[in-house]
């Protein structure tokens, strides 16, 4: 099977789950209580949270520990604006659905929302975002990487901009899927920044907001006030451990997988040349993504001739039962929705070699020859 | 061959797939997502609902196949639903599901089984096919009270070639019984009744919703033109019914004309429900041809009997009369157990 929906999720790097399963065990304490059993877990999770902080480029009271990227893109988006009374937000058409769910729900609840459009390439203009921020918006969300299409957003740009028009507006970046390309929060500018540790090699279920020290986010999830008060609940310390444990081996290996990855993926496309097109070029999206579009073909039909040829490959946003809908990203970039289905996501990961990309291309045109 | 199972998340399509994989065919399951509201909202009844969709993924998880959820909710707008309304609308009684037989399961579901390399189509219809001397019968199901054929009148040799019903050979209680030796989670599940779409189980709800045109209220008028009262609009009543009219009159009265142009129903006495002519549209022969002799019998409603009858060109003479023969609905022609061909009664007399 040749795996290339590392954008959906990506196998634990090797050492992670070793590292966690102390405190599935016997480290299994609450890290809240005053005892021995919880201070281990306590230690723990303190360390996890000083090696995260340090990936980050923040102190370790900045990074919060949540239950994934969905989480704490709603605390992002909801925190300040909620922190501000009514508080408005200003985000983009191809954000992930946590982001835009968030904002279409505080615009509900009466606050002022914008949406900006996008490229045809899915980019934002940093001064079409500071244009539509206002003294009312509290937060501006503009995510570092698109999950579909990989396409990178000028995000330091646009925090200058956004900061230019108003210093008091928080800026977040959902980095879901940028982990890869480096996430330090002082190069990128912003207050606020999502990570799902599933994406780099760590465990489902856990993930980080980081919070820019003085920036007020009221929580979404209210209780015992753990995490300094901005996100209730005993916190997954195994998770938080895995989390720590896929970032330090994701990053020491991140020469190598850009260069194995690019490589796979040149070669896979070089083979598919006239068959299917990129709908973003290169040199503005991750390095892991190969977005294409496969003029005449529908991408359910597609995906499904590839997963008989074992490759496991993506289109858009599954919905609920499982079914393929045109994806609102492709939408926002101008496709309508019949091209929208023309197209596939493949993503490659860090257990790729370059050779995969030759093997994919052979299944790929295999899958479509079919098809004639 | 590989074989492409659409799975409903009901039994008979179950247990339809497993004896597909018992035979030793290579299964694909697939569920068609065939209705999200106007409003996106879920549908309550039917096989297109999240957990009808997820009981015919664990089936198939069970027998180990490759399961896909295929959206097909434009072509059903198109064919099924739009048809649905425009029908009532016009005064008829449409079937939405022969309309979805025709326009979605044994065409484009066909055509797209192709394009997943799959040979042959399977689905839980009571019916059976039987290739003899190099031409495709279509014969009623082995259970005479969960016989399907009448809904299956569409088919013709080009697509019977690549069907398959295999619960068709079964009885009900057979196919439950094989679902329970499989230890399917479909084995006991109750049987589903309800227009998919619709939802709630009433058609008038639905059209009052997404067609409020057709609650345009009228008089109800006798035979002799005397009115007698008024309905809630022509897509309300069906001809045939008796009941919820709201006319008293000592007598049960029967509908027994709609005119949609005036927003008119006729009620009239069960021997003015007479006819003894179908004018029948849409034709298809399971043969590709009509037969030679043209005595049938004509079965004009889903659970009735097929009676004595002779197709000449689009009009069928019954040998008796009929009563409460309703225009949008199927007639199928039958010869013994054998469907011979079909099509949609528009004008009766």
């Amino acid at each position: 099977m040749l795996y290339l929906d590392h954008a959906a999720t990506t196998p634990m790097r090797p050492g992670v789950w070793e590292a966690m399963a102390p405190y599935a065990a016997d480290a299994f304490g609450n890290p809240s209580g005053s005892h021995g059993v919880s201070r281990r877990a306590k230690n723990a999770l303190e360390e996890a949270r000083e090696r995260v902080a340090a990936h980050l480029g923040c102190a370790p009271a900045e990074v919060v520990f949540c239950g994934g990227g969905t989480e704490a893109d709603n605390l992002a988006v909801k925190g300040p604006a909620f922190a501000a009374g009514r508080g408005g937000v200003v985000t983009v058409a191809t954000e992930h659905e946590a982001v835009l769910e968030s904002a279409r729900f505080l615009h509900r609840l009466g606050h002022p929302v914008t949406i900006v459009g996008v490229d045809r390439f899915g980019r934002v203009d940093p001064d079409e975002v500071a244009a539509a921020v206002g003294p009312e918006t509290a937060v501006v969300s503009v995510m570092a990487a698109n999950n579909e299409t990989g396409t990178l957003q000028p995000v330091a740009e646009v925090a200058a901009a956004v900061k230019a028009a108003n210093p008091k507006t928080a800026v977040h970046t959902d980095a879901v899927q940028a982990f890869m390309a480096g996430v330090d929060v002082d190069e990128l500018g912003v207050d606020l920044l999502t990570l799902a540790a599933h994406k780099f090699g760590g465990p489902r279920g856990v993930g980080v907001l980081y919070v820019r020290r003085g920036v007020q986010i009221e929580p979404v999830l209210h209780g015992g006030g753990q995490e300094m008060g901005r996100r209730s609940g005993t916190v997954n310390v195994a998770g938080a451990v895995g989390m720590a444990a896929a970032m330090d081996a994701a990053a020491a290996d991140r020469e190598r997988f850009a260069a194995d990855v690019a490589e796979a993926r040149r070669r896979f496309e070089a083979a598919l040349v006239g068959k299917a097109e990129r709908t973003v070029p290169v040199d503005h999206t991750l390095v892991q993504h190969s977005h294409l579009r496969f003029a005449g073909v529908r991408n359910d039909t597609l995906l499904i001739r590839l997963d008989r040829r074992g490759v496991a490959a993506a289109a858009g946003s599954a919905c609920q039962s499982g079914a393929t809908t045109p994806s609102h990203v492709l939408v926002a970039m101008g496709y309508r929705p019949d091209e929208a289905r023309e197209c596939v996501r493949f993503t490659f990961g860090w257990t790729t070699r370059p050779e995969d990309g030759d093997v994919a291309a052979g299944i790929v045109l295999d899958a479509l020859e079919a098809n004639r | 061959m590989r074989v492409l199972a659409a799975m409903s998340g009901g039994v008979d399509s179950s247990v339809a797939a497993a004896s597909m994989l018992e035979a030793g065919h290579e299964v694909v399951g697939v569920t068609l997502k065939l209705w999200s509201g106007p409003n996106g909202e879920a549908p309550t009844a039917g096989c297109c609902t999240v957990s009808d969709a997820e009981d015919a993924r664990r089936v198939a998880a069970q027998l180990d196949i490759p399961y896909y959820v295929l959206d097909y909710s434009e072509v059903f707008m198109d064919g099924v639903v739009e048809r649905f309304v425009a029908d009532y609308a016009s005064g008829r009684t449409p079937n939405p599901c022969i309309e979805c037989n025709r326009t979605v399961k044994f065409s484009r579901l066909l055509d797209h089984a192709a394009e997943l390399e799959c040979d042959l189509v399977v689905t839980g219809h009571y019916a059976r096919t039987r290739l003899e001397g190099g031409r495709w019968r279509l014969l009623r199901g082995v259970d005479a009270a969960k016989d399907q054929s009448y809904v299956l009148s569409m088919l013709d040799q080009d697509t019977l070639a690549r069907v398959r019903f295999p619960v068709g050979e079964f009885t009900k209680d057979e196919t439950r019984r094989r679902a329970a030796e499989l230890g399917l989670r479909t084995a006991s599940k109750p049987e589903s009744q309800d227009i998919c779409f619709v939802g709630n189980g009433d058609y008038r709800d639905f059209l009052r919703r997404v067609a409020p045109e057709t609650e345009r209220p009228g008089p109800i008028v006798d035979t002799d033109g005397r009115r007698v009262g008024e309905h809630r609009g022509v897509a309300t009543v069906t001809v045939g019914q008796r009941r919820g009219l709201g006319v008293a009159v000592g007598e049960p009265r029967y509908v027994v004309e709609v005119r949609p142009d005036t927003a008119t129903v006729v009620v009239g006495r069960r021997e003015d429900l007479a006819v003894r002519e179908l004018v029948v549209e849409e034709i298809s022969w399971v043969a590709g041809e009509p037969p030679a002799d043209r005595d049938v019998e004509v079965q004009y409603r889903a659970h009735g009997e097929a009676v004595p009858g002779v197709v000449g060109g689009s009009v069928v003479t019954l040998a008796e009369p009929a009563f409460g023969v309703a225009p949008g609905q199927t007639a199928t022609f039958y010869r013994g157990d054998e469907v011979l061909g079909g099509g949609i009664i528009t004008a009766t007399r």
